[in-house]
């Protein structure tokens, strides 16, 4: 049914992916599950678009998430990475280690399958799948809260794990293959003595480090002055796949170097250009991996081991769900963190397909046990987005609530005056003024890092969705008078604004818009006050540069005001006048129409506002000549 | 002496008599010219600053047009924080004590319309009553103002006669060559050369 062309198949995963990840994004389910049902329907078992090379694109696409690491060491700055290791070192190695062994036991308590094996699939479960948890996690915001942390820790630990797993994976050979098969059979260092070895590896590590500070900073300083933009790109492939080659060579992760790479360049000024031109491949790659997962879900054999594969996926998901949890809550995660933890990692990775092939090549467990595990694996990891979905929609709002509403009991004690939805570097500007005026206002902010830097700097700031209903009551929120919001989010901003105005409708309402669609959609709700966080800041720029030219400051000063009340009334008429016209006309024409309307309106306006109290033409033009006729008649 | 000139005109790109009476003023040796209402267009004057600047000094000049017979507003503002109780005035307010004070102000209408009987029916001295009180209070030495009649109708020469009078009095004062006790009993500064004939 399909031709091995390239354009073929390129043709088919790409329209897979655009018509399946929207539609599944629509739904609510996520990126990472569109990718995985579009990887399903193309694959031999439904419509057969693709058949067994799926494989070596999965291979391929593996490459995905090594740029993917490289991406996450770029947003990590070596502190925060040095921060990072008591939950990488022990909640992984524990994680690891506990998972592994329960794993093995449970292997060996219910299978006749010798001890070797068992360890082998022990240690082969108990990983879980970076591309498929960090995907799902960045998606959905959730990646720098103290659960989403602490699931990248446990899966960096993993990812350097699976070196020293491969290692001793031949070692457990049951069957004789003749000369065991290595992993990275044909690798130079392999032949080098064990001391050797060693040294190699540290050496190319530290190489990577020293050379991403003194030699590849300044190396993409010099391509970034011949300001050809592709040029910049092709440097940013070259090193990521330079560095997979060199840590291939050597027998470590490709994950591992990358990774290492960008907690290096995180520091450096091209940080961000690094991140933009990495960022599409990394998404296409991951997605053409996901699709791929999706596509080798054997469904013949799942169709004829149904109970079995069953029982493995959900044993499997049980168990590390389990062990998860106990781990995280021994190491104080809080309920709802700790839930997304468990949660997340509840399943098999990438790395134990690897571990597995591999496995079977080394003789260490049989093609009857390794395929049903290859298969449970693929499905937990397509479970996972629907264990995410689960735990946020059904699970979380019952405890992780329960436990906000402990904490937030103290609030309501407080009854402050003022709401201040949103604690940022916005919100937090207002309520150091508020305070400085002697007016304490209570605080909620979505981000619990945030939440908690701020308490320790004795502020009351508490962790909660101020869209939420219980949670602005908690805030106190019949009593207050005022609400804030300040959110950096506008559809949050939004949310909140209808929540706000449902149930308490006696507070008075002024929000932060940050684009001309939120303050329109404000201006609509009819609030106390609407704020463009790009206006005020622009005009006091704008009175700056007049008076940099030379203009009186108090000319300016009256002007900008002037300007400002002007600006706004005016804005008020045009919300109407787009009521009027409804949507007719394309929104982007609507902005340049109504833009176009404001600035004739400004000239004309201007034109008209001469301060005229402190004008004397007409005055002078009263009684110069009469005061020109005293003086002739004094001299 | 040291020379304060606090300088007061909201529509300062609109002047044209204090624009040429202010021009260069700052070069003079001794002389501050300060500038209110490009200092603080919004009207947040730093008292600390204003204070110091005045300790610094021995003679404050007032310099406005004159708005409906009074000061522009930020004037009025000024002395309603700057002159704080305990610093300025009262027992323990010394700060001020024995500096020279006077207004330099530029009027729209002739000398002989600020009579009694006349026009505008008082003096310009008359109308200079509630400052020169608080210069009392704040126990400085009060002189008559100087003063620039008949803006409405000037010509542009007569302008610099009045600025060259203005830096004339200016340089006096700061080499201290200013016979306060006579100048006192003038009607306006503008004559202090023609002390002899007093
Ligand atoms: C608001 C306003 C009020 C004024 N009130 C008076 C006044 O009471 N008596 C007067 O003689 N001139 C008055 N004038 C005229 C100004 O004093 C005159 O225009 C100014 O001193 C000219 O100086 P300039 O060219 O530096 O602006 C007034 C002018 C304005 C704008």
């Amino acid at each position: 049914m399909h031709e091995g062309g390239f354009f073929y198949q390129a043709f088919v995963y790409l329209s897979a992916a655009v018509i399946a990840v929207p539609v599944a994004k629509k739904l609510g389910l996520g990126s990472v599950l569109g990718y995985l049902i579009a990887g399903v329907l193309i694959g031999p078992f439904v419509f057969g678009f693709i058949g067994e090379e799926g494989q070596d694109v999965m291979h391929f696409a593996e490459f995905g998430v090594v740029m993917m690491l490289f991406l996450v060491g770029l947003e990590l700055q070596p502190s925060l990475l040095w921060k990072l290791r008591s939950p990488i070192l022990g909640l992984g190695g524990v994680q690891v280690i506990v998972a592994s062994i329960i794993i093995f036991g449970s292997v060996m308590v219910f299978t006749s399958l010798p001890w070797q094996t068992a360890l082998a699939i022990g240690l082969t479960l108990a990983l879980s799948s970076t591309a498929i948890v960090l995907q799902t996690l960045s998606e959905k915001g959730l990646l720098k809260t103290e659960g989403g942390q602490n699931a990248f820790s446990v899966l960096l630990f993993q990812d350097v794990a699976v070196i020293p797993i491969l290692a001793f994976l031949p070692l457990l050979a049951i069957t004789e293959v003749g000369t065991t098969v290595g992993y990275e059979s044909h690798t130079w260092i392999d032949s080098l003595p064990i001391v050797l070895r060693t040294l190699v590896v540290l050496g190319v590590i530290v190489s990577i480090i020293v050379s991403g500070k003194y030699l590849i900073s300044p190396a993409f300083r010099l391509i970034a002055h011949t300001r050809l933009r592709e040029l910049f790109t092709a440097a940013a492939l070259l090193l990521v796949i330079g560095i997979t080659i060199l840590m291939t060579e050597v027998g470590l992760s490709p994950a591992l170097g990358t990774f290492l790479a960008g907690v290096v360049l995180a520091q450096s000024e091209y940080r961000h250009e690094l991140e933009t031109d990495i960022e599409p491949f990394k998404g296409l790659l991951l997605g053409l991996f996901f699709i791929a997962v999706g596509a080798s879900i054997d469904f013949q054999l799942i169709i004829n081991n149904t109970g079995l594969i069953a029982i493995i996926v959900l044993g499997l998901v049980i168990v590390k769900l389990m062990v998860l949890y106990v781990i995280g809550n021994f190491f104080g995660m809080r309920m709802d963190n700790n839930l997304l933890f468990a949660f997340g990692l509840a399943q098999g990775g990438e790395f134990s397909f690897v571990l597995l092939s591999y496995a079977l090549q080394n003789g260490v467990v049989t093609g009857t046990t390794a395929n049903p595990l290859i298969a449970s694996v693929a499905i937990s990891m397509a479970l996972t987005p629907l264990l995410m979905l689960l735990n946020e929609k059904l699970i979380q709002p019952y405890f992780g609530t329960k436990k906000e509403e402990d904490r937030e009991a103290d609030v309501i004690d407080e009854q402050n005056e003022v709401i201040i939805a949103g604690f940022g570097r916005y919100g937090s500007t207002i309520g150091r003024f508020l305070q400085a005026n002697g007016t304490q206002a209570t605080y909620l902010d979505m981000d619990p890092n945030n939440v908690d830097l701020l308490r320790k700097l004795g502020l009351k700031v508490f962790y909660g969705d101020a869209s939420r209903h219980d949670l602005l009551n908690a805030a106190g929120a019949q009593a207050a008078k005022l609400l804030v919001v300040a959110v950096d989010y506008s559809d949050k901003a939004l949310e909140i604004i209808e929540t706000a105005k449902k149930h308490f409708p006696h507070l008075k309402i002024i929000s932060r818009s940050k684009t001309w669609d939120d303050y329109f959609h404000m201006l609509d709700k009819d609030l106390h006050g609407v704020y463009r966080e790009f206006s005020d800041v622009a005009l006091r720029m704008a009175a700056e540069a007049l008076s940099l030219i030379g203009y009186r400051s108090n000319q300016v000063h009256r002007s900008l005001k002037k300007f400002r009340k002007h600006d706004e009334e005016f804005l008020k008429q045009i919300v109407d006048s787009r009521h009027e016209r409804k949507t007719f006309i394309k929104h982007s024409r609507q902005v340049i129409e109504d833009l176009e309307k404001m600035i004739l309106d400004d000239i004309e306006s201007v034109a008209k506002d001469k301060d005229l109290g402190w004008d004397i033409t007409t005055i002078k033009e009263e009684f110069a000549p009469i005061i020109k006729k005293l003086k002739e008649e004094n001299s | 002496m040291k020379v304060l000139i606090l300088f007061a005109h909201p529509a300062f790109h609109k002047s044209k008599v204090n624009k040429v009476l202010v021009d260069d003023l700052s070069e003079l040796q001794g002389v501050t010219f300060h500038d209110l209402y490009e200092h603080y267009p919004e009207f947040d004057i730093d008292v600390k600053e204003e204070q110091k600047l005045l300790s610094e000094h021995d003679c404050v000049i007032f310099q406005y047009p004159l708005f409906w017979y009074s000061t522009p507003s930020i004037l009025k503002e000024w002395q309603d924080l700057v002159l704080e109780h305990g610093w300025a005035f009262g027992s323990q307010g010394n700060e001020l004590k024995g500096k020279l004070f006077f207004c330099t102000i530029t009027a729209g209408g002739p000398k002989q319309a600020y009579q009694i009987g006349a026009f505008h029916n008082l003096t310009i001295n008359q109308l200079l009553t509630p400052l020169k009180q608080t210069a009392a209070l704040c126990k400085m030495i009060t002189l008559p103002p100087f003063v620039v009649h008949g803006t409405h109708a000037m010509e542009d020469d007569k302008i610099l006669d009045f600025k060259n009078d203005y830096v004339g009095l200016l340089k006096t004062i700061v080499d201290d060559k200013l016979d306060i006790e006579k100048v006192r009993k003038l009607d306006y500064l503008n004559h202090y050369l023609i002390k002899e004939e007093l």
